[in-house]
């Protein structure tokens, strides 16, 4: 048999809180949390904010006058400072292995397979105070010989102080494993979502250990191939290897509420121009072109009394494309023919589909006329610059210049690490 | 213009021959046409970039700007931007960046025999004492700072 492998889950601890706590003294001690798009509901709280029992999810209107009399901060989400974070922390953790994949904008997975004959328990003690020191935020660290026990392990790190921020699953003898496991209810395992663990529960599998016990056939019988995998990693089996590189997208979408509702087509086809010009960066990052585009715009559903409309459309394109002026023209044409005039619009959005790498037209690159391999030439400086020097430098003009469509934002803290105008001040005082 | 290799086109190459947008070749790579090798092809390197004198860790670096007067004896003035790097450990006589009682300072760093003290670079601001009850973090070392003037 193969050698073990072995695997870290490094996860951010209340990563949106941490990020905002860094750089905003006022903040220390207090309750904080972070709203969802529009400023909508909860989806990060500190560790204040959990312990004086704020839920995740909860709609913020709901709680605000609770909360603030409790002195709870609440912050929009300032995805450029996190996604500046996260690269920081990624960046941190790849100088301790050359294996890992980033899950998501606070977790990523090490293979530390290669360093097995060092104490994995002290190298994940140095990851952690690096990433602390360098970038100011707390992480925990799970290590475990497949995916789900490193991911399990890290559950453990977070929630049980004894570990102090890392829980090598390794170092535990086999009584204490089931120990541990038994005391876990089974939706902790990455994996089994809620239907799952309501019908495992049926069955009589609550805990993980009772899960780590069951039949792998069995359970692929009465479940699926996916979760008699999840069995089998219980056990240590590695069936689940980094992805390093995430695979690309099947479809592409771009949608928002409005922070004000919409009555003018105008707005709509600059919020539809802004989605394509988003929609179709990513697009051509990751190497593709679409095939079709959908064009969706909605009023507000939640709202029955109003007068009610929402069309979604989908053209299939001729010829395929990444470009985002061909791209906004044919989502204002569909606009043109699906827009009602009197409706207060809540929604717009766009998605490509019909994804497929440009390299397959590679060829055909001859046969364009010049005017196309300019454009396509124009869009690759216009990333170029975009990526240089922010999002939105260079745009379609018919994106436009105003944000009133952007979405609500009213909580935001500055853009401290990647806005000249938004720099965090030093008192010499 | 003939293409005969049935080799993988190279995007990069074709859009540029198609229709020639600005093109960065680095210096040290410029191809030399007939005749005399330029004098200078030996001594060529690549320009200075002042990330490069300022930043040691990108990683671990972060900038703020000076509000105020009481660090111009060393000579950190107010509109300054300071490079602040985290990964470097705070010691006495470091400039640094510390959050005393929820405010971001710019001070002197004094550490004798365990008695930490910010200092500042003005006669005019007394010294900060770590005391009971004061909450100070050392968030990063000071490692220099720039700044834009007007023209």
């Amino acid at each position: 048999m193969a050698e073990a492998r072995r695997f870290a889950l490094v996860d951010c601890n209340n990563f949106y809180a941490s990020c905002e706590k860094l750089f905003a003294p006022t903040l220390a001690g207090r309750p904080v949390v972070v709203l969802s798009n529009n400023d909508g509901c909860v989806v990060a709280r500190s560790a204040e904010a959990k312990a004086i029992g704020i839920a995740m999810g909860v709609p913020w209107f709901k709680i605000a006058a609770t909360a603030e009399s409790q002195g709870v901060v609440a912050l929009s989400s300032n995805y450029a400072l996190y996604a500046d974070m996260s690269n920081r922390v990624v960046e941190v953790l790849s100088a301790f292995t050359p294996d890992l994949e980033v899950y998501s904008i606070d977790e990523s997975f090490l293979d530390l397979s290669g360093f097995r004959h060092l104490d994995l328990v002290t190298y994940a003690c140095q990851i952690r105070k690096r990433v602390a020191r360098w970038v100011g935020l707390p992480v925990c660290v799970g290590i475990g010989p497949t995916k789900t026990l490193a991911k399990l392990a890290n559950h453990f790190a977070k929630k049980r102080p004894s570990f102090e921020g890392v829980c090598d699953l390794m170092s535990l003898d086999e009584p204490t494993l089931a120990h541990l496991f038994s005391e876990t209810p089974v939706d902790e395992v990455w994996g089994v979502g809620r239907r799952i663990a309501t019908r495992l529960s049926e069955m009589g599998i609550e805990t993980v250990e009772a899960l780590r016990r069951s039949d792998p056939v069995w359970i692929r019988e009465q479940f699926s191939v996916v979760l008699s995998r999840t069995v089998r990693e219980l056990n240590g089996a590695s069936c689940l290897s980094l992805e390093a590189v995430t695979p690309p997208k099947q479809q592409i979408m771009a949608s928002r509420s409005f922070g004000s509702l919409v009555f003018d087509v105008e707005d709509l086809r600059e919020a539809l121009a802004h989605h394509v010009s988003r929609a179709a960066e990513k697009l051509r990052f990751q190497g593709d072109e679409a095939g079709a585009l959908t064009v969706m715009i909605r009023t507000n559903a939640f709202k029955p009394a109003e007068p009610q409309y929402q069309r979604t459309v989908t053209l299939p394109l001729a010829t395929p494309t990444s470009d985002t002026l061909h791209l906004i023209a044919v989502a204002h044409r569909i606009l043109d023919d699906i827009f009602r005039p009197g409706f207060a619009y809540h929604k717009a959005g766009i998605m490509l589909s019909e994804l497929r790498p440009t390299t397959a037209q590679q060829a055909n690159l001859f046969g364009l006329p010049p005017q196309d391999a300019r454009r396509q030439a124009a869009m690759l400086a216009m990333d170029e610059i975009n990526r240089k020097w922010g999002r939105g430098t260079v745009r379609a003009s018919a994106a436009g210049h105003r944000a009133g469509w952007q979405m609500r934002r009213d909580r935001l803290s500055p853009a401290y690490t990647t806005s000249w105008s938004d720099l965090p001040t030093a008192l010499a005082l | 213009m003939m293409f005969v290799s049935p080799s993988p086109i190279d995007e990069e190459f074709l859009l540029a021959a198609l229709d020639s947008p600005a093109m960065f070749i680095p210096i040290g790579a410029t191809p030399v046409s007939a005749g005399f090798p330029s004098p200078a092809e030996d001594y060529a390197q690549k320009r200075l970039d002042i990330n490069e004198y300022l930043v040691r860790n990108p990683v671990s670096t972060f900038f703020f700007t000076v509000k105020g007067d009481s660090m111009e004896e060393a000579d950190i003035f107010e509109g300054d931007i300071l490079v602040v790097d985290r990964s470097i450990e705070p010691a006495h006589g470091h400039l640094v960046v510390a959050f005393v009682n929820g405010e971001r300072l710019v001070k002197r760093l004094s550490i004798r025999d365990d008695h930490v003290m910010l200092l500042a670079g003005n006669p005019k601001y007394p010294p900060l004492t770590l005391k009971e009850g004061n909450e100070l973090e050392v968030w990063g070392v000071v490692i220099g700072k720039f700044k834009r003037l007007p023209t």
